[in-house]
């Protein structure tokens, strides 16, 4: 178990770092930053103040291990926009993204656990391909869309939900409901296949010989062993939903992680965009780890 | 295949079943618009008309018959545009898809048919694509070096390979050890022979499933970029680009966001059906 904990915590660690230097790669892309930064009518001088300014002058590598040698000890470095820490700013942020991307993980488990253990019980029925139609539609929703066509609809017409704002939990429902549809195709294909296979496994028939209800043998004995997947790619999801969040945010103006890198890009505010890329594969990395180890955990076979 | 038909149960699968039948309609006819578009057209898609903005549709009162589909707020024909949409985003999906498969087969079967280090720098690799988010990189690569076709499809190409590598990877693996490849080893063929003889032809139906599958999510995330203004350059008319330019008058005129968003919600759901179809004839399998 330690040499598989350890083993997972490396490549974790190697991950981190190739996303870091990547990271960092991707902004230098434009070729010369303290020229984007000072925009179209900036004097030569102007230029060269912001070059000094922001320690654009030194070499990249330099630069690069001086990112990387503060980022370590968790200073982010400073937003050129809006002159306070990155970190801080993320911090400040940071609260709005998890409310939507746990509002949206537990909305998606609410739904696809149901369908798909009920998909599962009516295998091959009108029901079960029913399950996996919507699916499929839910799969090919364009999300920002969706977010549209629900602020129309609720928000407008039958006046229901804020359309736009984070102030109560209201504001969290319409985006909750949309990045929930990003993983309700995955989590119920996900729960059906595993409750099938178990059902179709010994230790069921054992149970049904042993005479026990229906529902004991549906909640107790299968679904146990079904769930175990299903709560780990609901972690990594839940990675995925944090990076996706962005176009949400968007769309609802909710003013989280996604919406602060949109402005950022926006304002050639380089240090936020590489830190917001960082902090989001980190989470994302963490999530996996702790899907691993549920599985670990749960499935002694796994720890290899 | 008789545990892949366990598996997906229900009466009818592949050519059989309505749903691929669907899929493939949906599909040709959006080959059909993105080919002959230039010919498709009943108006020039980029031609303003300032006194004829946001016509309504034909299924509203006081709809213009020349105007199927009304106009928007530039005064520009609708339909037009809307087809013309439909060749950048099958434009987009297939390029993109290209792209990323060139880079995700090689290194799955790369890792698949080497192993040992090889393979586990290959997984390295995935892991690190996975834990990177997408629609934020490809933002940030748009929004520092400028919007234009070739680098939204070398963005998203760079970035969609992983699952064509997943799958390259675990089916090389399966190929790898039957019998008719240790013959071909026995028989004194190269590595290079090996792999583009027996490797790649039987593995090459399960990767055709997961490129219909990636042009679907590359034509999403097209639209995902356009609508966030870092995608396809205006003028042209990408059905993201449209919601977004139209978002300002939904409330009032909800069907200017309802027209483009049917056709790529349409679209999307076509080539899913139709590479579930494919898969289901296959027998191919394309969960990781």
């Amino acid at each position: 178990m330690l040499s598989f904990l350890t083993r997972r915590l490396i490549v974790a660690l190697l991950v981190a770092a190739t996303v870091m230097t990547l990271a960092f790669v991707l902004t230098r892309l434009s070729g010369d930053l303290a020229t984007s930064i000072a925009g179209a009518n900036a004097t030569q001088a102007d230029i060269e103040v912001i070059r000094k300014a922001y320690g654009l002058d030194r070499p990249v590598l330099t630069q690069f291990f001086d990112w990387v040698g503060r980022a370590l000890t968790g200073d982010l470095g400073n937003s050129y926009f809006f002159q306070t820490r990155v970190s801080t700013l993320i911090a400040e942020r940071m609260p709005v993204t998890l409310t939507l991307g746990i509002t949206g993980l537990l909305i998606a488990l609410f739904v696809s656990i149901p369908l798909g253990i009920l998909a599962a019980v009516r295998e091959g029925t009108g029901f079960d391909r029913a399950v996996q139609m919507v699916a499929l539609l839910g799969q090919a929703m364009p999300s920002f869309w969706l977010g549209l066509l629900l602020m129309i609809t609720f928000g407008l017409q039958l006046g229901w939900l804020p359309i736009s704002g984070t102030g109560s939990w209201e504001n969290f429902v319409m985006p909750g409901v949309v990045l929930a549809f990003s993983a309700i195709p995955a989590l119920t294909r996900l729960t059906r296949a595993g409750m099938i296979q178990a059902m179709g496994s010994d230790y069921i028939r054992t149970a049904r010989a042993k005479g026990l209800s229906r529902a004991s043998i549906l909640l107790k004995h299968a679904l146990r062993n079904a769930a175990i997947p299903v709560v780990a790619i609901a972690a990594v999801q839940l990675g995925f939903m944090l990076g996706g969040s962005i176009v949400i945010e968007q769309v609802f103006a909710l003013h989280g992680v996604g919406f602060l890198a949109w402005e950022s890009i926006a304002k050639n505010d380089f240090p936020v965009v590489q830190a917001v890329v960082l902090v989001l594969a980190v989470i994302y990395v963490a999530l996996t780890m702790v899907a691993d180890l549920m599985n670990a955990v749960l499935d002694p076979r796994l720890r290899v | 295949m008789s545990a892949v038909a366990t598996v997906n149960a229900g009466p009818k699968r592949g050519w059989k079943s309505l749903s691929t039948w669907i899929g493939a309609v949906i599909v040709g006819a959006a080959m059909i618009c993105a080919i002959f578009a230039p010919l498709l057209v009943p108006h020039d898609p980029f031609a303003q008309d300032l006194a004829k903005r946001l016509q309504v549709p034909f299924w509203m009162a006081g709809t213009d018959p020349a105007h199927l589909l009304g106009t928007d707020q530039l005064g520009r024909d609708y339909l037009s545009r809307l087809i013309w949409g439909c060749r950048i985003s099958m434009l987009i999906g297939v390029t993109v898809t290209v792209v990323s498969g060139l880079i995700g087969i090689t290194i799955g079967v790369l890792g698949g048919f080497f192993g040992g280090r090889i393979d586990d720098a290959v997984l390295f690799a995935i892991t690190t694509r996975l834990s990177i988010p997408v629609v934020l990189v490809a933002l940030a690569v748009v929004g520092l070096l400028g919007t234009s076709m070739t680098l939204l499809v070398l963005t998203l190409g760079l970035l969609l390979w992983d699952r064509f590598a997943v799958v390259a990877r675990s089916t090389t693996m399966q190929v790898r050890n039957l019998d008719f490849v240790a013959a071909a080893w026995c028989a004194g063929c190269s590595r290079l022979r090996v792999l583009s003889r027996e490797v790649l032809p039987n593995i090459a139906s399960h990767l055709v499933v997961v490129a219909t599958l990636e042009i679907a999510l590359a034509i999403l995330l097209e639209a995902t970029l356009s609508f966030l203004g870092l995608g396809v350059p205006p003028p042209l008319p990408s059905w993201g680009l449209m919601i977004a330019e139209a978002k300002d008058y939904m409330f009032f005129s909800p069907w200017v966001i309802v027209i483009p968003g049917v056709a790529l919600f349409t679209l999307v759901l076509g080539i899913n059906l139709l590479g579930d179809g494919l898969r289901d004839l296959f027998g191919a399998r394309t969960d990781t």
